[in-house]
């Protein structure tokens, strides 16, 4: 008994059971000491951040100056820069050259037409690797073509098209400057740090407002969300270019600049294009989720059907962005693992055989086009529909499992769901700030402490607290049950190669998909609410937890394993006594990742009608409320940030008494 | 030899650790203990060196020895924390960027431990880069860098990249690149310890002859002792960040200044490194069995010397200076002496 009671199981059980009173008799508490400020918050100590936020903004785009224009100006001039190109890529992809308006226009030279779209994609994908992934890439590019997504996935290539060279390039240049410069690094971090964490809806209302309604506000956002990564990756891999390279350089005589472009640079490409295959995938996302402020494209295409409820567009639209997340996916790794080849000798024909070829295909398709409209524009009779068959099937297994569902939804909404969020719900503001900080105080020490209790006292004086902690609780819910199922499955995928083959790569498929899709099928099976939301959170945050527990068992050195074989162990224990507590790291960074991916997608689940911070920071969208969607989604930054902490706090504890 | 000196360090320190520069400054003889309390770790201390001319210098210790932190202050690719630095007379740390840029540019060349290939350049393109990054037309950087691939013997493979290269070949472009701008001095950083051992003896080899041809000034960087007597006319012997001693590899074993450099020279093959001359004593009879070469070393003439029946001349710029006996031959050969 006495061993049992370390004082850290003290700490911890006298912590829930504090909590667990105060949650359950909160009400009660409030009754008997007549204190409503108990159980709320009291709006007359709120921070009125809302309103100076908005107003900040107004004056922004109003009245401020900067030396000879004014701020509006500024932006205009962004939009217009960001225009051209964007009109221009429409141009070539879609609806053509055209001078003049309405009947009076006249076609200069037509889009590049299908069959022309379809060949580039095969060069690249064959310029990149193999047959293998040009035939895949081309597949994807015709399946848009034959299912009649065309017009919708070009509209969504173009914005991705435009936003990728923009946050890359840009990335690349902010992390050089960081790399460069210590005091710009400092100053970055944080920035950083805040902008993968704040939700993506959170700063589509002050674009929306900088911007206006449209895909230049689109393309705004979709940029500010993907440049991120860049950077990170950038600095990393700047750094992690051996220092006898850098040194080499030096002794070669090269200048500052020589060393960054000529030896740096090209020394990191191989882990810059990784960042490059990341912006890709996250401005896609993006893209799809900008739809909602006027981008159109794929992402509109499932919005409007999600809400005219048809369920065959919404499936259909939905694999249309499943193919093209693929086929971008697997060219822009394809790019990135690709290998320096020498170059094969002759003319320049012979020399380039891709470019000249797809220049032939472009020509002889702008000609014949003319003649044969098929060619340019994919005939509507020839389009395949499968929207009446997913509609079919859908209401199929609606009609003969309904019940099931039904009974699966309640048990889980009644056994989990509820009592977790009576839990929270429960919890007295000044407590849940007081307990939030005792916990960080433990793991992290008294500096996390003090952050996580500022961070969540914040969210209390913003009177976002009974929204947070409905965050707090479908977030807890959906990490627990992803890591229940994600564990095992990471698990299995180590121990089986081939079954870990199939599994990784159903996982890193997940991983691509564009969160918004995850909705769609959810929605149809469950309709709205909590467990819908649970259930897209759970799949779109499954991916880190299966991964990182297959690699961190399988990074457990050989040795270790043969000495526990030695030792008499049998699987099981050499499982549970050897393999998990060595991966422990990897696994709390695995969960670090869910939690993250988590926030992120509770966000998105708002469409479908949670009551969170995620519906707060919507609904500021939908009002243009620029000072609520920042204060709400600061504070899913905070509590993201905070959970971060904490997790990493608790992997580096593991790491240090493993003598990693 | 020419005993011109080309480059020279005098009491040069470099301390890593926070406010390194004023501590020194304050303290500045600092002992061993004053450093650890500072905080500050001692890569080098203290360190006097002169190269001369035409010389093969070889910087000996074990690992974490400041052996690389003494070559890159000699380079100047790090920054001492104190002392003087003379390069064909002038002190090179007054040079600026630009001046360094152009010393680095025609007079100076480096070999890395790891190679330090640009991965994304053919062995061509590797060979030719110090030259490209000096603005040199293509045409003629390519032309001069062929010769120097195929003087490393890469010819056939310059289309290459690194990584379809063996460790051995890598070393070879490295070597390449390092002489593509004919430097004067050549920087050495342990260029072998990366190779398996057959491969390392392969490019000793090809090392004495490229250096056989070419004659440069070289600072070559081990921690194999073998390979330092292989090679060196002169060693210095490092441990913690203080050279111990600066000598000829045959001084070394038989005249060590310090125990560590006895305890690190005990187990050399001795007769690899005590010359004929060290063994000379004044002629004793007549008969003598043949003459050697006093710069010769025991184990080249040991077999002669042991089967022959009388002692051998010992010969030096044509003057007869003693006898070497096939008793004290066999001292040294079953390690007596
Ligand atoms: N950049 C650095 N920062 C701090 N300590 C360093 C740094 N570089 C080298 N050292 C330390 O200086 C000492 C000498 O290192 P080094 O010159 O690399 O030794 P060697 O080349 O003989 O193995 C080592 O103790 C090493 O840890
Ligand atoms: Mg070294």
């Amino acid at each position: 008994m006495g061993r049992w009671l370390t004082s850290g199981r003290v700490f911890w059980l006298g912590l829930f059971a504090v909590t667990w009173v105060l949650s359950q008799f909160s009400f009660q508490i409030y009754k008997a000491l007549d204190a409503r400020w108990i159980i709320r918050y009291p709006k007359k100590w709120q921070l009125p951040l809302e309103d100076s936020i908005s107003s900040f903004l107004d004056w922004l785009v109003e009245s401020a100056n900067v030396y000879f224009f004014t701020f509006r100006e500024f932006t205009r001039a962004i939009a217009a820069l960001l225009e051209a190109p964007y009109q221009f890529l429409r141009n070539l992809l879609i609806e053509g050259f055209n001078t003049g308006y309405g009947d009076s226009a006249v076609q200069l030279a037509p889009s590049l037409g299908w069959v022309a779209v379809v060949v580039c994609a095969i060069a690249i994908g064959h310029y990149a690797r193999n047959w293998a992934l040009a035939a895949l890439v081309g597949a994807c590019f015709l399946y848009l073509a034959v299912f009649g997504q065309w017009h919708s996935a070009m509209i969504t290539l173009a914005s991705v098209l435009i936003a990728v060279p923009i946050g890359a390039v840009g990335g690349l240049f902010l992390g050089i400057a960081a790399y460069r410069a210590p005091w710009f690094n400092r100053l970055l971090q944080p920035v950083l740090d805040l902008m993968q964490t704040v939700p993506v809806f959170a700063y589509l209302v002050p674009i929306l407002i900088l911007f206006g309604f449209g895909p230049v506000a689109a393309l705004v956002a979709t940029v500010v969300y993907a440049m991120p990564p860049m950077v990170r990756i950038t600095i990393l891999s700047l750094h992690s270019v051996p220092e006898e390279i850098q040194e080499a350089g030096r002794m070669a005589g090269c200048t500052k600049r020589q060393i960054m472009w000529k030896v740096l640079v090209p020394s990191a490409t191989p882990s810059l294009m990784v960042g490059v295959n990341q912006v890709i995938m996250l401005s896609l996302n993006m893209v799809i989720i900008a739809s909602m402020i006027g981008a159109g494209g794929l992402g509109f295409d499932v919005l409007a059907s999600l809400r005219r409820l048809d369920i065959g567009a919404g499936i259909e639209a939905g694999l249309a962005i499943v193919v093209m997340a693929i086929a971008l996916d697997r060219a822009s790794q394809a790019f990135a693992e690709r290998s320096q080849r020498s170059l094969p000798e002759g003319n320049l024909l012979q020399r380039h055989p891709w470019s000249s070829t797809v220049l032939l295909v472009i020509l002889a398709n702008l000609v014949l086009g003319r003649f044969i409209p098929a060619l340019q524009t994919y005939p509507d009779s020839l389009t395949l529909t499968t929207g009446p068959f997913w509609s079919d099937a859908m209401e199929w297994v609606n009609v003969n499992f309904f019940d099931t569902f039904e009974a699966i939804k309640v048990v889980v909404l009644q056994g989990l769901l509820l009592p977790v969020k009576k839990f929270f719900s429960g919890i007295p503001w000044a407590w849940g700030i007081i307990a939030t900080g005792l916990i960080s105080w433990r793991i992290g020490g008294w500096k996390l402490g003090i952050m996580a209790a500022l961070m969540m006292a914040f969210i209390a004086a913003s009177g976002l607290w009974g929204k947070a902690m409905i965050t707090i609780y479908l977030c807890g819910v959906s990490v627990l049950i992803a890591t229940v199922i994600g564990i095992p499955l990471g698990i299995w995928a180590a121990e089986k190669p081939n079954a870990g083959r199939v599994i990784l790569g159903l996982m890193d498929t997940l991983q691509t998909l564009p969160s918004f899709v995850y909705l769609i099928p959810v929605v149809m099976l469950f309709r709205v609410g909590d467990f819908s939301a649970m259930i897209a959170v759970v799949l779109y945050a499954l991916a880190p937890a299966v991964r990182y527990a297959a690699h961190g068992l399988r990074d457990v050195p050989e040795q270790m394993i043969e000495a526990g074989v030695m030792s008499g162990c049998t699987k099981r224990q050499l499982l549970w006594r050897v393999k998990l507590p060595l991966a422990t790291p990897q696994l709390l960074l695995g969960l670090n990742q869910t939690i993250m991916l988590a926030i992120s997608m509770l966000v998105i689940t708002a469409l479908v009608g949670t009551r969170d911070l995620g519906q707060e920071v919507y609904i500021a969208l939908t009002k243009a409320n620029a000072g609520q969607g920042i204060v709400a989604g600061l504070s899913v930054a905070f509590i993201a940030i905070v959970a971060d902490r904490i997790v990493n706090a608790l992997a580096e504890g593991q790491r240090r008494r493993l003598g990693l | 030899m020419n005993q011109s000196v080309i480059l020279e360090c005098r009491d040069v320190w470099k301390l890593y650790g926070p406010n390194a520069g004023t501590f020194l400054k304050n303290t500045p003889v600092p002992k061993k203990g004053d450093l650890g309390r500072a905080g500050l770790i001692g890569a080098v201390r203290a360190a006097n060196v002169q190269i001369f001319k035409g010389e093969i210098f070889v910087i000996m210790g074990l690992s974490g020895s400041g052996k690389s932190t003494l070559v890159r202050c000699l380079s100047r690719l790090v920054e001492p924390t104190a002392g003087e630095i003379h390069f064909e007379g002038e002190n090179l740390l007054n040079k600026s960027d630009k001046e360094l840029i152009q010393i680095r540019r025609s007079k100076m060349g480096m070999v890395f431990q790891q190679f330090a290939l640009l991965p994304h350049l053919t062995v061509l393109e590797n060979a030719a880069f110090p030259l490209d990054v000096q603005g040199v037309p293509k045409a003629e950087r390519l032309a001069r860098a062929q010769e120097v691939v195929e003087l490393v013997g890469l010819k056939g493979r310059e289309g290459y990249y690194p990584r379809e290269l063996s460790g051995g070949q890598q070393q070879r472009v490295g070597i390449a690149r390092s002489l593509a701008v004919e430097p004067d001095l050549w920087f050495l950083d342990e260029p072998f310890s990366a190779l398996d051992p057959l491969i390392r003896r392969e490019m000793q080899d090809e090392f004495i002859r490229l250096q056989n041809m070419l004659h440069k000034t070289i600072v070559f960087i081990t921690h194999d002792f073998d390979e330092a007597i292989r090679l060196a006319d002169r060693i210095a012997v490092m441990k913690d960040g203080a050279i111990q001693q600066v000598a000829k590899p045959e001084e070394l074993v038989l005249n060590p200044a310090t125990d560590y450099v006895a305890e690190f020279t005990r187990h050399v093959n001795r007769a690899k490194v005590i010359t004929a001359a060290a063994l000379a004593e004044p002629l004793s009879g007549d008969s003598f069995s043949g003459t050697v070469p006093a710069s010769a070393t025991i184990e080249s003439i040991g077999d002669r010397v042991e089967a022959a029946e009388h002692p051998f001349h010992v010969e030096q710029d044509g003057k007869i200076i003693g006898q070497i006996t096939r008793s004290a031959v066999i001292d040294v050969l079953v390690g007596r002496r």
